[in-house]
């Protein structure tokens, strides 16, 4: 996982409520075997007008020029914010593949449906759940001012808006660790090798059908 | 030692290690796998060097991609290139790294994840199981711990047979008395996330109870569990008690001889104690519950059977206005038409929320003796698995639902997402006994009312939505 860099982002405002995995990513792409190449499909069924099937050059399908994503003035954003429950439903990571594949870094919500966020933290997107009534406000401030952007600051766990505002958020520390450090998870987990076998052990004397 | 909640015990009972910031190490029993979510996850096991911590744990089947008709053809009859790899893929990982067990595309076992794991005994009560798909909620009806993950933790969980996690809120959601007739599971799951919201169980595990919850068979607690995911929670469960135990005998990975006795011994503790606190407790009057229609584009945008689409105009909150705006202008739908008014294109029974064979009875009892509607495009049954659908032909239900007009399937998850070529097309709206209503879900552009299976019955011979109890 690579480390994540504190910066300065543009700002794309998606001013909705409960958006789910299947709309950030639909079906159709999840059978791909790779993690990469998903951008291109993030928001799929609302970025283009026709149907999008893998394989096909997206670069010559007609955009849906009211979706927010496809206004020039979003283009190479870092910084998505949305509505509450963000990222419900399926658990498919391709979901924050895609997003990250597009270029985001940073998503913010007032809450992210619990495996979506999980799922960020893998591969090193920043998940930032921030009180409504500052979304609201962030929102509309993005949609008012032209090259609205934000300031994220992981390590002081700060978001600076264009009007100085610094807003604090919190963040889980291990998350945040990992996060700048870059860490894998897995080799960590295997730091600890030796009490999963102790435990493994334990667990077989007492519930052996279990290993049966 | 003070009182603890089911969901205390489960997570206790495999805490390998806690840190002091809250984050724990939590061991995994039961590890299933499909072809959808776990390419990308074997594919890191290999660039890091690693290998499958505990072979046994793992149980695999190919169900989200797979056709579920010209098996026949054998492979050759998957058409789409693209999904034939990712089962192919499949198919060589298990070669290369193992697992206790697999189903692989066309075997007599194979079906959908959640409907086999139950069904071969490989959950079983007491254990954590895990698997790259959110309905994993589905198993905790068996009194054990069970959720969905992502690939990167698909992956974590191969290598280490654990899972860094952190103890989550507890919500007893309570459902007591008596449903009415033609009110099944389905119905009462679907009116709970109606009342507590599609993010209304986030951080919390649910345990579901009561008498109304302790009435219903497995399959039915199975239902209702499964669907705590579409109320945004960690997991769902319902407490071991007789029906528990009697489901579990006899599997084929059940235990047997003296370890049976054991492992039903320590079952029977798996409830929570009489006194445990729970975080946040819901409580529902089952009586009070109506067979249940979706509306929307999310599963709580729910009414029952004798209401009628909500009018927005009445929402006082802005943003769930809006959300409510473009739900009805997504499904075509005007403010305040009766429920039973609207009239559906397809219909769609199947998915690890209802097909089970109780669902496919319950649906045939309906069908019986009547024909699909003629305006109905398309009546789909895809039964959960090989042996559902071994055990509902020789109960002759396979007929009862040819006869009427339906297509009888292969198993497979089908028009639950529409991987496969199972879909509806943009605009057409299906009554589906699956789990999600979101947009496209089930095609681009198609429209979803989730309903249970007796009442995606009625829609298919009536051409609308009805109330099923007019019909029995
Ligand atoms: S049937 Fe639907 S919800 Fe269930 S596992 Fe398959 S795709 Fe997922």
């Amino acid at each position: 996982m690579d480390k994540y860099q504190s910066r300065e982002g543009l700002v794309v405002p998606l001013d909705r409520a409960n958006v789910d995995t299947d709309a950030i990513i639909p079906k159709q792409f999840l059978k791909a075997i790779g993690r990469s190449g998903f951008g291109p499909n993030l928001f799929d069924e609302w970025r283009y007008l026709d149907h999008g099937e893998p394989g096909m050059d997206n670069a010559k399908r007609p955009l849906n020029p009211d979706f927010v994503l496809n206004q020039p003035r979003y283009r190479g954003a870092q910084v998505l914010i949305a509505r509450a429950n963000f990222g419900c439903g399926s658990s498919r990571e391709h979901a924050p593949w895609a997003l990250q594949d597009y270029g985001f870094t940073t998503i913010i919500a007032p809450s992210f449906a619990d495996i979506f966020f999980n799922n960020c933290f893998k591969n090193g997107l920043l998940a930032i759940t921030l009180d409504a009534s500052l979304v609201d406000q962030i929102i509309k401030d993005a949609q008012a001012t032209p090259n609205y952007r934000l300031a994220v600051d992981l390590e002081n766990q700060t978001i600076t808006t264009p009007g100085r505002q610094e807003l604090r958020f919190e963040i889980d520390p291990f998350r945040k660790h990992c996060l700048l450090n870059g860490l894998d998870e897995i080799g960590l987990t295997l730091e600890h090798a030796g009490e999963i076998r102790a435990f493994e052990a334990k667990h077989k004397a007492t519930q052996p059908w279990l290993f049966a | 030692m003070s009182a603890k909640t089911l969901y205390d015990k489960l997570w206790e009972s495999h805490l390998v290690r806690q840190d002091a910031n809250g984050t724990a190490l939590i061991y995994i029993d039961r590890h299933l796998v499909h072809e959808v979510t776990s390419p990308q996850a074997y594919e890191g096991l290999k660039l890091a060097g690693r290998k499958v911590w505990r072979v046994g744990s793992v149980v695999a089947t190919a169900d989200h991609n797979t056709p579920t008709r010209d098996w026949d053809k054998g492979l050759d009859g998957m058409r789409d290139q693209i999904a034939k790899l990712q089962v192919v893929t499949l198919d060589e990982n298990i070669k290369a790294h193992g697992a206790k067990a697999y189903y692989p595309f066309l075997d007599r076992q194979q079906g959908i994840v959640h409907v086999i794991g139950p069904e071969l005994g490989a959950s079983l009560p007491g254990m954590t199981i895990v698997c790259g798909d959110s309905h994993t909620s589905t198993h905790g009806a068996l009194g054990c711990l069970a959720f969905g993950i992502g690939t990167s933790e698909v992956e974590h969980v191969l290598a280490t047979q654990c899972l860094v996690a952190k103890k989550t809120k507890s919500l007893l959601i309570r459902v007591e008395g008596e449903t009415g007739p033609g009110v099944t599971a389905k119905d009462i799951v679907l009116a709970v996330i109606g009342r507590i919201g599609s993010a209304g169980g986030t951080g919390y595990s649910i345990e579901f109870g009561g008498s109304a919850i302790r009435a219903l068979s497995m399959e039915g607690r199975m239902t209702v569990c499964n669907m705590s995911i579409e109320a945004g929670a960690r997991a769902g469960m319902v407490a071991v008690d007789d029906k528990t135990i009697e489901y579990v005998r006899g599997r084929p990975f059940a235990p047997k001889g003296a370890q049976w006795d054991e492992a039903v011994a320590y079952w029977r503790t798996l409830k929570s104690d009489p006194d445990a606190k729970f975080d946040r407790v819901v409580e529902i009057d089952a009586g009070s519950i109506q067979p249940q229609v979706t509306w929307g584009t999310n599963p709580q945008m729910v009414a029952p059977v004798d209401g009628k689409v909500p009018d927005p105009a009445q929402e006082r909150d802005p943003i769930q206005r809006e959300w409510m705006e473009r739900a009805l202008k997504y499904m075509g739908l005007a403010p305040n038409t009766p429920i039973v008014e609207i009239a559906i294109d397809k219909v769609f029974i199947g998915s690890c929320t209802n097909s089970r064979i109780e669902d496919l009875r319950a649906a045939a009892a309906v069908v019986r003796g009547r024909k699909v509607a003629r305006s109905v495009k398309l009546a789909l049954v895809v039964p959960g698995s090989g042996p559902v659908k071994r055990q509902a032909e020789a109960e002759g239900l396979d007929k009862v639902f040819i006869e009427a007009g339906f297509e009888w399937r292969e198993p497979g998850c089908s028009m639950c997402l529409g991987m496969n070529e199972d879909q509806i097309s943009a605009g057409e709206r299906c009554a589906s006994t699956s789990n999600r209503n979101f947009e496209g879900r089930q095609g681009a552009g198609g429209r979803t009312h989730l309903v249970s299976p007796a009442m995606a019955a009625a829609a298919a011979v009536s051409g609308h939505f009805v109330d099923v109890r007019t019909l029995q």
